[in-house]
């Protein structure tokens, strides 16, 4: 239930491609420790408002919060306090992203190593014990490209939790994977969120939004439409147009 | 025609000394030089900026739209011109390095480009700045792209030193040149020279298999 301290506070955003505006006054907040599931049909600026968090996209207007570090995107650029923001949150992105020409391990504290400049000993210890935790300790030195997609998004999370993020952002996880392997990755994500993590999630499995966020989040044509509790958005939504989504989703012929 | 075996004899090792000495260095010295000024230009090429990108597209197009032969005599003969006097094996390295260099800076930035958008994403996602994306992340996989491509330019660039010997270096042609001269039995003497510069060539094909084999292992 919103404290009055949120972790994240999205105020105003906007964001527009030539005449095409994708957000169109996002205003979102999430507590710590609190799990946020996004949804929407494609183009409703879900992943936008994602990325926008994380430096990937630059809103027009707006600010954007995550702790102590505040961005006001409307003022002149400010690049140290994007760089600062930027840094408080981490993303797995759909098609995991991992990079091809290190190993797993290498990826795990290629960050935490040459960015953060953590000793190495360190995150190398830290990174095994993370990746033990998805159940890839065995595989530190395989390439990602040997990995299953199931593994290899497994290593995307264990790569995002290595830079110990504030906030964890999700960007579909798992919508690229063949559906017997979404299980495992939607079982890790679903750890985090009990041990506490504070989680951003774009998704279309509305069952796992249901089983793991706390509130789900309802967007449509770069605006939010509803916000409420999962059961309750997903079972008896307030407004139509989330009413026809779901059962679209739920019922797709 | 009776093949004179002496003379094929007699002009083997000065051929083959020419290429130790003159065609094998000339072309590994030009071919790193050309290397490095293509990583710059492609990285031009890329930029954002048009003051970068403009000069980067005008040197390639220079290079690429000009005779190889010209680009090389309007150096031997130009720079006297302006007051910069060279031997001819700067001359040579110099012409051969620019000439290098434009066709390879277009194989280095198809190969950056050919990363995909989600390796700048996730280096950026980790707090990378643009250089070291570019250093840690983009021009190691990029490398692996373009080795089939710029291994074909370097065996172009051995076969192309041959024109050195216009500006006096004593590579393997020049050399060839000169025993023909001599004994004015041409045919012979540039055959011969000619299945030297495909021997080589055909160690570096063998070479490129090997080196495409072990990057690949490491890739997948």
């Amino acid at each position: 239930m919103p404290s009055e301290d949120p972790l994240l506070e999205v105020a105003g955003l906007h964001k527009a491609y030539g005449d095409h505006v994708v957000l169109d006054g996002v205003d979102l907040s999430v507590d710590a420790g609190q799990v946020v599931a996004l949804i929407g049909p494609s183009g409703s600026g879900k992943t936008t408002v994602l990325r926008s968090l994380n430096g990937l996209e630059r809103p027009d207007g707006g600010t954007v919060r995550i702790g102590e570090v505040a961005v006001d995107f409307g003022a002149r650029q400010d690049r140290a306090a994007e760089d600062r923001l930027r840094r408080q949150s981490a993303m797995v992105f759909q098609q995991h992203n991992l990079f091809p020409h290190l190993t797993v391990l290498q990826n795990v504290i290629e960050g935490p190593v040459r960015v953060q400049g953590r000793p190495r000993d360190e995150a190398v210890a830290e990174a095994r014990a993370l990746l033990d935790r998805v159940g890839l300790a065995a595989r530190e030195d395989a390439s990602p490209l040997r990995l299953s997609g199931g593994q290899q998004q497994r290593v995307g999370i264990v790569r995002a939790l290595a830079l110990r993020p504030r906030l964890l952002l999700f960007d579909e996880p798992t919508s690229a994977l063949d559906p017997e392997l979404v299980g495992e990755v939607l079982g890790v994500i679903k750890e985090l969120a009990q041990q506490g993590w504070t989680m951003l999630i774009v998704t279309h499995e509305l069952a796992f939004a249901r089983d793991v966020a706390d509130d789900v989040v309802f967007l449509d044509g770069g605006r939010i439409v509803e916000r409420g509790p999962a059961g309750v958005v997903l079972r008896e939504p307030r407004e139509e147009r989330t009413r026809q989504f779901v059962e679209r989703l739920l019922r797709p012929f | 025609m009776d093949l004179d075996y002496e003379l094929l004899r007699r002009a083997f090792w000065p051929l083959v000394k020419g290429a130790l000495l003159g065609t094998i260095p000339l072309s590994l010295i030009s071919f790193a030089l050309g290397l490095t000024i293509a990583i710059v230009v492609a990285l031009m090429r890329i930029s954002r900026h048009r003051w970068l990108s403009g000069p980067g597209r005008a040197y390639v197009s220079i290079v690429r739209g000009t005779p190889l032969l010209v680009q090389l005599l309007v150096i031997f003969y130009g720079l006297p011109e302006v007051g910069v006097t060279l031997d001819p094996w700067p001359t040579a390295i110099l012409a051969f390095s620019f000439n290098v260099g434009g066709y390879a800076a277009e194989i280095v930035r198809a190969a950056i480009l050919s990363v995909p958008r989600g390796q700048w994403e996730a280096a950026h996602m980790i707090g990378m700045t643009r250089s070291t994306t570019l250093r840690r992340i983009i021009l190691p996989q990029a490398a692996r792209v373009s080795v089939p491509p710029l291994s074909n330019t370097f065996i172009s660039l051995v076969k192309d030193t041959s024109l050195a010997s216009l500006v006096l270096v004593g590579e393997m042609f020049r050399r060839g040149q000169e025993i023909a001269s001599q004994s004015s039995q041409f045919l012979v003497v540039y055959i011969e020279a000619a299945a030297i510069y495909w021997a080589i060539c055909l160690l570096l094909s063998a070479g490129q298999s090997r080196l495409e084999k072990r990057l690949e292992r490491h890739a997948v």
